[in-house]
């Protein structure tokens, strides 16, 4: 089992070498003068359509999505109890379902309480 | 009955690995990391190939024809240009993040194959919590692609970051629902073991949960009619505006990596993997891949951008109910029939996704203006 794992750490570490080793050539033939390396002020400014920014851009702005992101939260701890279910559901039978019924059901009232409340409105 | 038998096939596959895969540890890590390696860019070189001809011939054009024959070499022309370019990183940019993000975005896409079967068996690690990993790990880019928006110091690019995490946060959840339509049904979160159980494509089976994961991995993975995060037309390039070069090339890479993955996990869960006759399963596998990018590719041709709070009230008013609707129903199928999913239940289960589907279109209306629900 713990095999398994170690597979994936190394091709994670495979994957990681390749996307970085790729990253790396061009850098490499930077040093070699094959491509060329000259920034200067107005390169490397942001590119904005041609029109200069204005103001700072890591500034505080309002978030739209932080109640999506409570709902998702709920709704993703319901899937944490339903892969179990749903991988048994042969052995648990119909208490099983019975009980994952009335879970369905508590998220369900949660869900049309955010949803009459307005959370789910994209404004 | 529909005409293919695909239990025949299975016992010529046997069920576990075939002899000729290499045993040893260190052997069996090293050619399925290059058979993926090599698989996955090799068949994106393709796919980019195949969409630029393919979206040429649905608009009445040519696409690239010049490089090679039928323009193949194209992609390799593209590889070679983008490679010898000035890479330009904004003088105010968070350079550390700048550079880490095209790492963060491709490698976890990568990392969805180690657990795909090409063939019976044949697969880095058959993980019993497959599903589950595939789940956990296409969450992951994201976090690459707001790095690169943060990073960028542009204020585009930062919005088109914030609108991504909006819309993956969002799709996640009927994504995930319908999966375990398939998990009801396979019994296994182990993905060779959900090939396996399909002497029926789930698709048929599961016509309501293939269609919230189809649009869902489709709004996940941002292409059209759900790339808002690139959106030329408000947001220049959307959040790879300030990169050229080989970071570029890499964020380029990583979408159609999506797509791949997409492709081949819809073929996995849905359309029985690598399962078929005739032809080798490797074969059939990239075949089922192939047809499916041919969709994404037509959708792309077809449909418009959608708005942002259309893009919301999708997931959440009209996929997250159905999905849940499609687990109960499917639940309750699987136990009145625990042993395999009968025949005649497909055209039943096609008809109420039929009716479900049309139902909910009823109740969600898209006005002129904002959403009216």
């Amino acid at each position: 089992m713990a095999t398994d794992y170690i597979y994936i750490a190394l091709f994670l570490l495979a994957a990681i070498l390749f996307v970085v080793t790729t990253l790396l050539i061009p850098v490499t033939l930077r040093f070699l003068k094959i491509i060329p390396h000259n920034p200067t002020p107005v390169k490397g400014s942001p590119f904005e359509c041609g029109v200069e920014t204005i103001g700072k851009t890591w500034v505080q702005f309002n978030l739209r999505y932080y109640l999506y992101a409570l709902v998702f939260l709920i709704i993703d701890v319901l899937v944490v109890f339903l892969y179990p279910w749903a991988v048994n559901i042969r052995h648990l039978g119909l208490t099983g379902l019975i009980e994952m019924l009335i879970l369905l059901t508590i998220v369900t009232v949660g869900y049309i309480y955010a949803w009459k409340k307005g959370a789910l409105e994209w404004k | 009955m529909i005409g293919f038998n695909y239990s025949l096939g299975l016992e010529s596959y046997g069920r576990t690995l075939p002899p000729d895969w290499p045993g040893g540890f260190w052997w069996h890590w090293l050619v399925f990391t290059v058979i993926i390696l090599a698989f996955v860019m090799t068949v994106l070189l393709g796919f980019v190939w195949f969409e630029r001809r393919a979206l040429g011939r649905m608009q009445a054009r040519l696409g690239p024809n010049r490089v090679g024959p039928f323009g193949l070499l194209q992609p390799v022309a593209d590889a070679l240009k983008v490679l010898i370019k000035e890479d330009i990183v904004p003088s105010q940019a968070d350079k550390i993040v700048h550079w880490l993000a095209p790492v963060v975005t491709l490698v976890p896409v990568l990392m969805i194959f180690a657990v795909v079967p090409f063939q019976d068996g044949a697969l880095l690690v058959d993980l019993n919590i497959g599903l589950l990993y595939v789940v956990a790990v296409s969450a992951v880019p994201i976090l690459g692609i707001f790095m690169a928006g943060w990073a960028s110091n542009n204020k585009y690019t930062l919005i088109a970051a914030m609108r991504d995490v909006a819309s993956v946060i969002s799709y996640e959840i009927p994504v995930v629902l319908s999966l375990a339509g398939v998990v009801l049904i396979a019994g296994s979160l182990s993905l060779n073991q959900i090939v396996l159980t399909q002497n029926t494509p789930l698709i048929l089976l599961q016509p309501l949960g293939f269609l919230i994961f189809f649009i869902g991995g489709l709004a996940e993975i941002n292409r059209t009619p759900f790339d808002l995060l690139e959106a030329d037309s408000e947001l220049t390039a959307g959040f790879h505006t300030e990169y050229s070069g080989m970071k570029f090339a890499l964020f380029y890479l990583a979408e159609y990596a999506e797509a791949l993955a997409l492709s081949a996990l819809i073929a996995t869960f849905f359309l029985s993997g690598w399962r078929g006759p005739f032809l080798p399963p490797w074969l059939w596998f990239l075949l089922k891949i192939v047809a499916m990018f041919f969709v994404i590719i037509w959708m792309r041709a077809t449909l418009p951008r959608i708005r942002i709070d259309q893009l919301m009230a999708l997931a959440w008013k009209f996929l997250f109910p159905l999905a849940l609707l499609n687990i109960v129903v499917t639940a309750i199928e699987v136990l009145v029939w625990p042993e395999a999913l009968p025949w005649g239940l497909i055209p039943v289960n096609i008809v109420v996704a039929g009716i479900l589907v049309l139902f909910l279109s009823k109740k969600f209306t898209l006005g002129w203006g904002r959403i009216e629900v």
